[in-house]
């Protein structure tokens, strides 16, 4: 316990995992949680926080880091630089990569390849079934002991019940969740925005919110039924929020999160057929948004997580039907959660910042999201009043597939922390 | 033919678009002046003045990604007929089929010098994509089912002669409306003119949805047909469909087909259109599409004075 101290000192911290919302000094040492208020000591850095928050290391459970196989897309290296340049700490990466990540090797992989980029924590989310080919089950407790999170197959749900339900009781041996994207594959065929007035309109086929619901309630029933633990990914209908609303009241184990591009944008957008909105689930109809927003208020959505899906310019400068889904989220998350959601008023930053920290990191079952003392030093301080302007040109992502590009947020990043070591503003920027 | 080129020169000062992408975008003037240009040029049709000297020196090109006789060949005699060069660009043949984007072959095309994109193309918004990345002219020719804005126009022009007005008609869109872009175009033009709107067919094809557009829906032509003055048959879009939204073909035609029995069941100068390729005994019996009340060859005639007036208009307001 020689190690330098820092001292986080004037800013407001707030940290829902153990009730506190207070002005004061933050310490650090050793890369932990050394305590708050003490007195200063001799040598210390003092980063001046005044007028800031001070929040636990935010985390975003659902990432896509394209690597291995889509390295055109994104790296290890950029996602997890434009990660902590939009104030994350943690990440956890989906498993659509090529090959999938369904084995040990390739969860050791991403580990290696996250630590070489020494920028955040990298969670490993593998493959519910083999090759993400939906018929058998991968070997979860080999990936779970290489130390896989969770399991998904996103990029695609879990089609087949059968398997859905037996990957819910195979989870329960090692306590894991199970995320699923749920989509009925067949109701959402062909389909490339919401369906409703606005895909009417434009002629663009349409993918229904039964899509969604349906496999929801599937998945809440089979959660039910076993007990498994089951966490439904990037909700976005009315369907969803009610059901999952419903089951948590008689005690299902279920988990949900929203995107901030679901509580900020409407189907509305597609009129411009820009492809920077399309993306799976589509943005919604008014009705949907403002249900997301209610869950987020009430309790019923968790965690708000961006899915960051990048994809080069190439592939999304395309007709709209052949253009990928998917919107790069990691660098605006932050902005828009503070411009859309706590300054009207929807959430206050205590239940933000619960649903950016603690709440994912119980359901990934990390040691996360916390200011605890002894926990790692994992922090995110907050300018919240900075008024600044999205130029994906100047992205730390690889790509900057965003339907936010020349829209002006408040609030952002100002420097964030892994275990004690500042990682953001980044050292060799000029 | 002074006279007449003088009234078209007057009709062009109205017009200040570059693009012809769609009606909904467009003002009940802006339609106007499109059915006014056209309908002169029609006059000069019958007036044995086919060939004008317009547009000489431009080149237009063709840019179909769907198959099209009809409306190909409609948009190139336009042109031709305005004195402009055309080119041919077919999709299958391209080096689209050696993975290069639309965008990219339309800015090669571009690259050569021409004036305007007559473009066609499955996807919904593709021709919007081109005229963000285009400075030339760009004109819809058929974007999925979203709009196919020319033939809303000779539609709407065919009525206009016929019955020598839009507002105050009731027209019905018969059949696969969901799949339908001249069904799209139409309720736009036809709504921002006046006219009462019926969108009708099977409920798997027409939903209640459609009246936040302005429009009735019905699911029986028996039921609309005595109160409607134009009948516009759609045809069935087999190609673009998901899934079979009918058990059969029998069971539509016992439905929807128009045949002489309907026919009696009208109003007595009930006007009958079919945006074609009709297929015949579907949506409509040979003896309604080739019977008095048919003007399914007098669209063909108006559309291309329409395409005339579409190219003259946005090539000219483009120069």
């Amino acid at each position: 316990m020689n190690g330098k101290r820092i001292r986080i000192s004037g800013g407001r911290i707030i940290d829902p995992s153990q009730g506190m919302d207070r002005i004061g000094a933050l310490l650090i040492q050793d890369g932990r949680v050394l305590g708050f208020d003490l007195p200063t000591s001799e040598g210390e850095t003092v980063l001046d926080a005044a007028g800031c928050i001070v929040a636990p290391g935010l985390i975003d459970m659902h990432v896509h880091l394209r690597e291995p196989g889509r390295e055109e897309d994104e790296t290890i290296e950029t996602g997890t630089a434009a990660a902590v340049a939009g104030g994350f700490t943690s990440v956890a990466c989906c498993p659509n990569t090529e090959p999938p990540l369904d084995s040990p090797a390739a969860v050791e992989f991403v580990r290696q390849k996250a630590a070489r980029a020494r920028r955040c924590n990298v969670y490993v989310i593998a493959c519910v079934s083999r090759n993400r080919e939906g018929k058998e089950l991968a070997e979860i407790g080999q990936l779970a002991a290489a130390g896989a999170v969770a399991f998904s197959d996103d990029g695609a749900p879990v089609e087949n019940s059968e398997l859905m339900r037996r990957a819910f009781e195979y989870c329960l041996m090692f306590d894991r969740p199970v995320l699923n994207h749920c989509e009925i594959p067949e109701l959402a065929r062909r389909g490339v925005m919401h369906e409703g007035k606005v895909s009417l309109i434009l002629g663009l086929s349409g993918i229904p919110a039964a899509a969604e619901s349906v496999m929801v309630s599937r998945d809440i029933a089979l959660a039910e039924a076993t007990g498994g633990k089951l966490h439904v990914m990037h909700v976005s209908t009315v369907g969803s929020v009610e059901a999952i609303r419903r089951a948590k009241a008689r005690g299902v184990r279920v988990t949900a999160e929203v995107t901030p591009h679901h509580f900020t944008l409407t189907d509305e957008a597609l009129r411009s057929f820009d492809s920077n909105f399309k993306m799976n689930p589509p943005l919604r109809s008014e009705d949907h948004v403002r249900e997301c927003i209610d869950g987020l208020r009430d309790g019923t959505i968790d965690v708000i997580a961006t899915d960051h899906a990048p994809h080069s310019k190439e592939k999304k400068m395309q007709e709209l039907d052949r253009a990928p889904f998917g919107v790069v989220g990691l660098e605006t998350a932050l902005g828009l959660i503070v411009t859309h959601l706590i300054r009207p008023g929807i959430l206050t930053w205590n239940q933000a910042i619960q649903k950016m920290t603690i709440n994912p990191a119980k359901i990934l079952g990390i040691p996360k999201g916390t200011l605890a003392v002894g926990a790692d030093a994992d922090v995110t301080v907050i300018d919240p009043e900075v008024e600044w302007t999205v130029d994906p040109g100047r992205f730390y992502s690889k790509s900057s597939n965003t339907p936010f590009g020349g829209w002006t947020l408040r609030g952002r990043a100002r420097t964030v922390l892994v275990t004690g070591r500042v990682v953001y503003p980044f050292q060799t920027e000029c | 033919m002074d006279d007449r080129l003088a009234q078209l020169r007057d009709l062009s000062a109205r017009w200040h678009r570059k693009c012809l992408l769609g009606l909904e975008e467009l003002t009940a003037e802006e339609i106007g002046v499109l059915l006014d240009t056209a309908d002169l040029f029609r006059q000069a049709f019958d007036a044995g003045e086919r060939k004008f000297s317009l547009l000489s020196g431009k080149t237009c090109v063709n840019l179909f990604f769907e198959n099209s006789t009809r409306t190909r060949t409609s948009f190139s005699l336009a042109a031709r007929r305005l004195g402009a060069d055309v080119v041919d660009f077919s999709a299958s043949t391209s080096s689209l089929s050696k993975g290069e984007t639309v965008i990219d072959t339309a800015k090669n095309l571009e690259s050569m010098g021409i004036d305007a994109v007559v473009v066609r193309h499955q996807t919904p918004g593709t021709p919007h994509l081109l005229a963000q990345n285009l400075r030339c002219s760009v004109l819809n020719a058929g974007d999925g089912p979203h709009e196919h804005p020319t033939q809303g126009l000779l539609d709407i022009l065919t009525i206009r002669r016929r019955l020598g007005r839009i507002a105050g008609l009731t027209v019905a869109l018969v059949g696969d409306i969901a799949h339908s872009r001249t069904a799209r175009s139409n309720i736009w033009g036809l709504k921002k003119l006046g006219a009462h709107v019926i969108v009708c067919g099977p409920s798997t094809l027409v939903s209640p949805l459609w009246q936040e557009l302005g429009v009735e829906y019905s699911y029986s032509l028996d039921a609309i047909l005595p109160r409607v003055d134009v009948l516009n048959l759609l045809r069935i879009q087999f190609e673009r469909q998901a899934s079979r939204p009918f058990p059969s073909v029998a069971e539509y035609v016992s439905l929807y087909a128009m045949d002489a029995n309907r026919l009696k069941r009208t109003k007595e100068g009930i006007l009958v259109l079919a945006p074609g390729p009709i297929n015949r005994g579907v949506e409509v019996t040979a003896d309604v599409a080739d019977g008095s009340h048919s003007a399914i060859l007098d669209q063909v005639t108006n559309g291309v004075a329409v395409r005339m007036a579409a190219l003259w208009l946005v090539i000219g307001n483009a120069a």
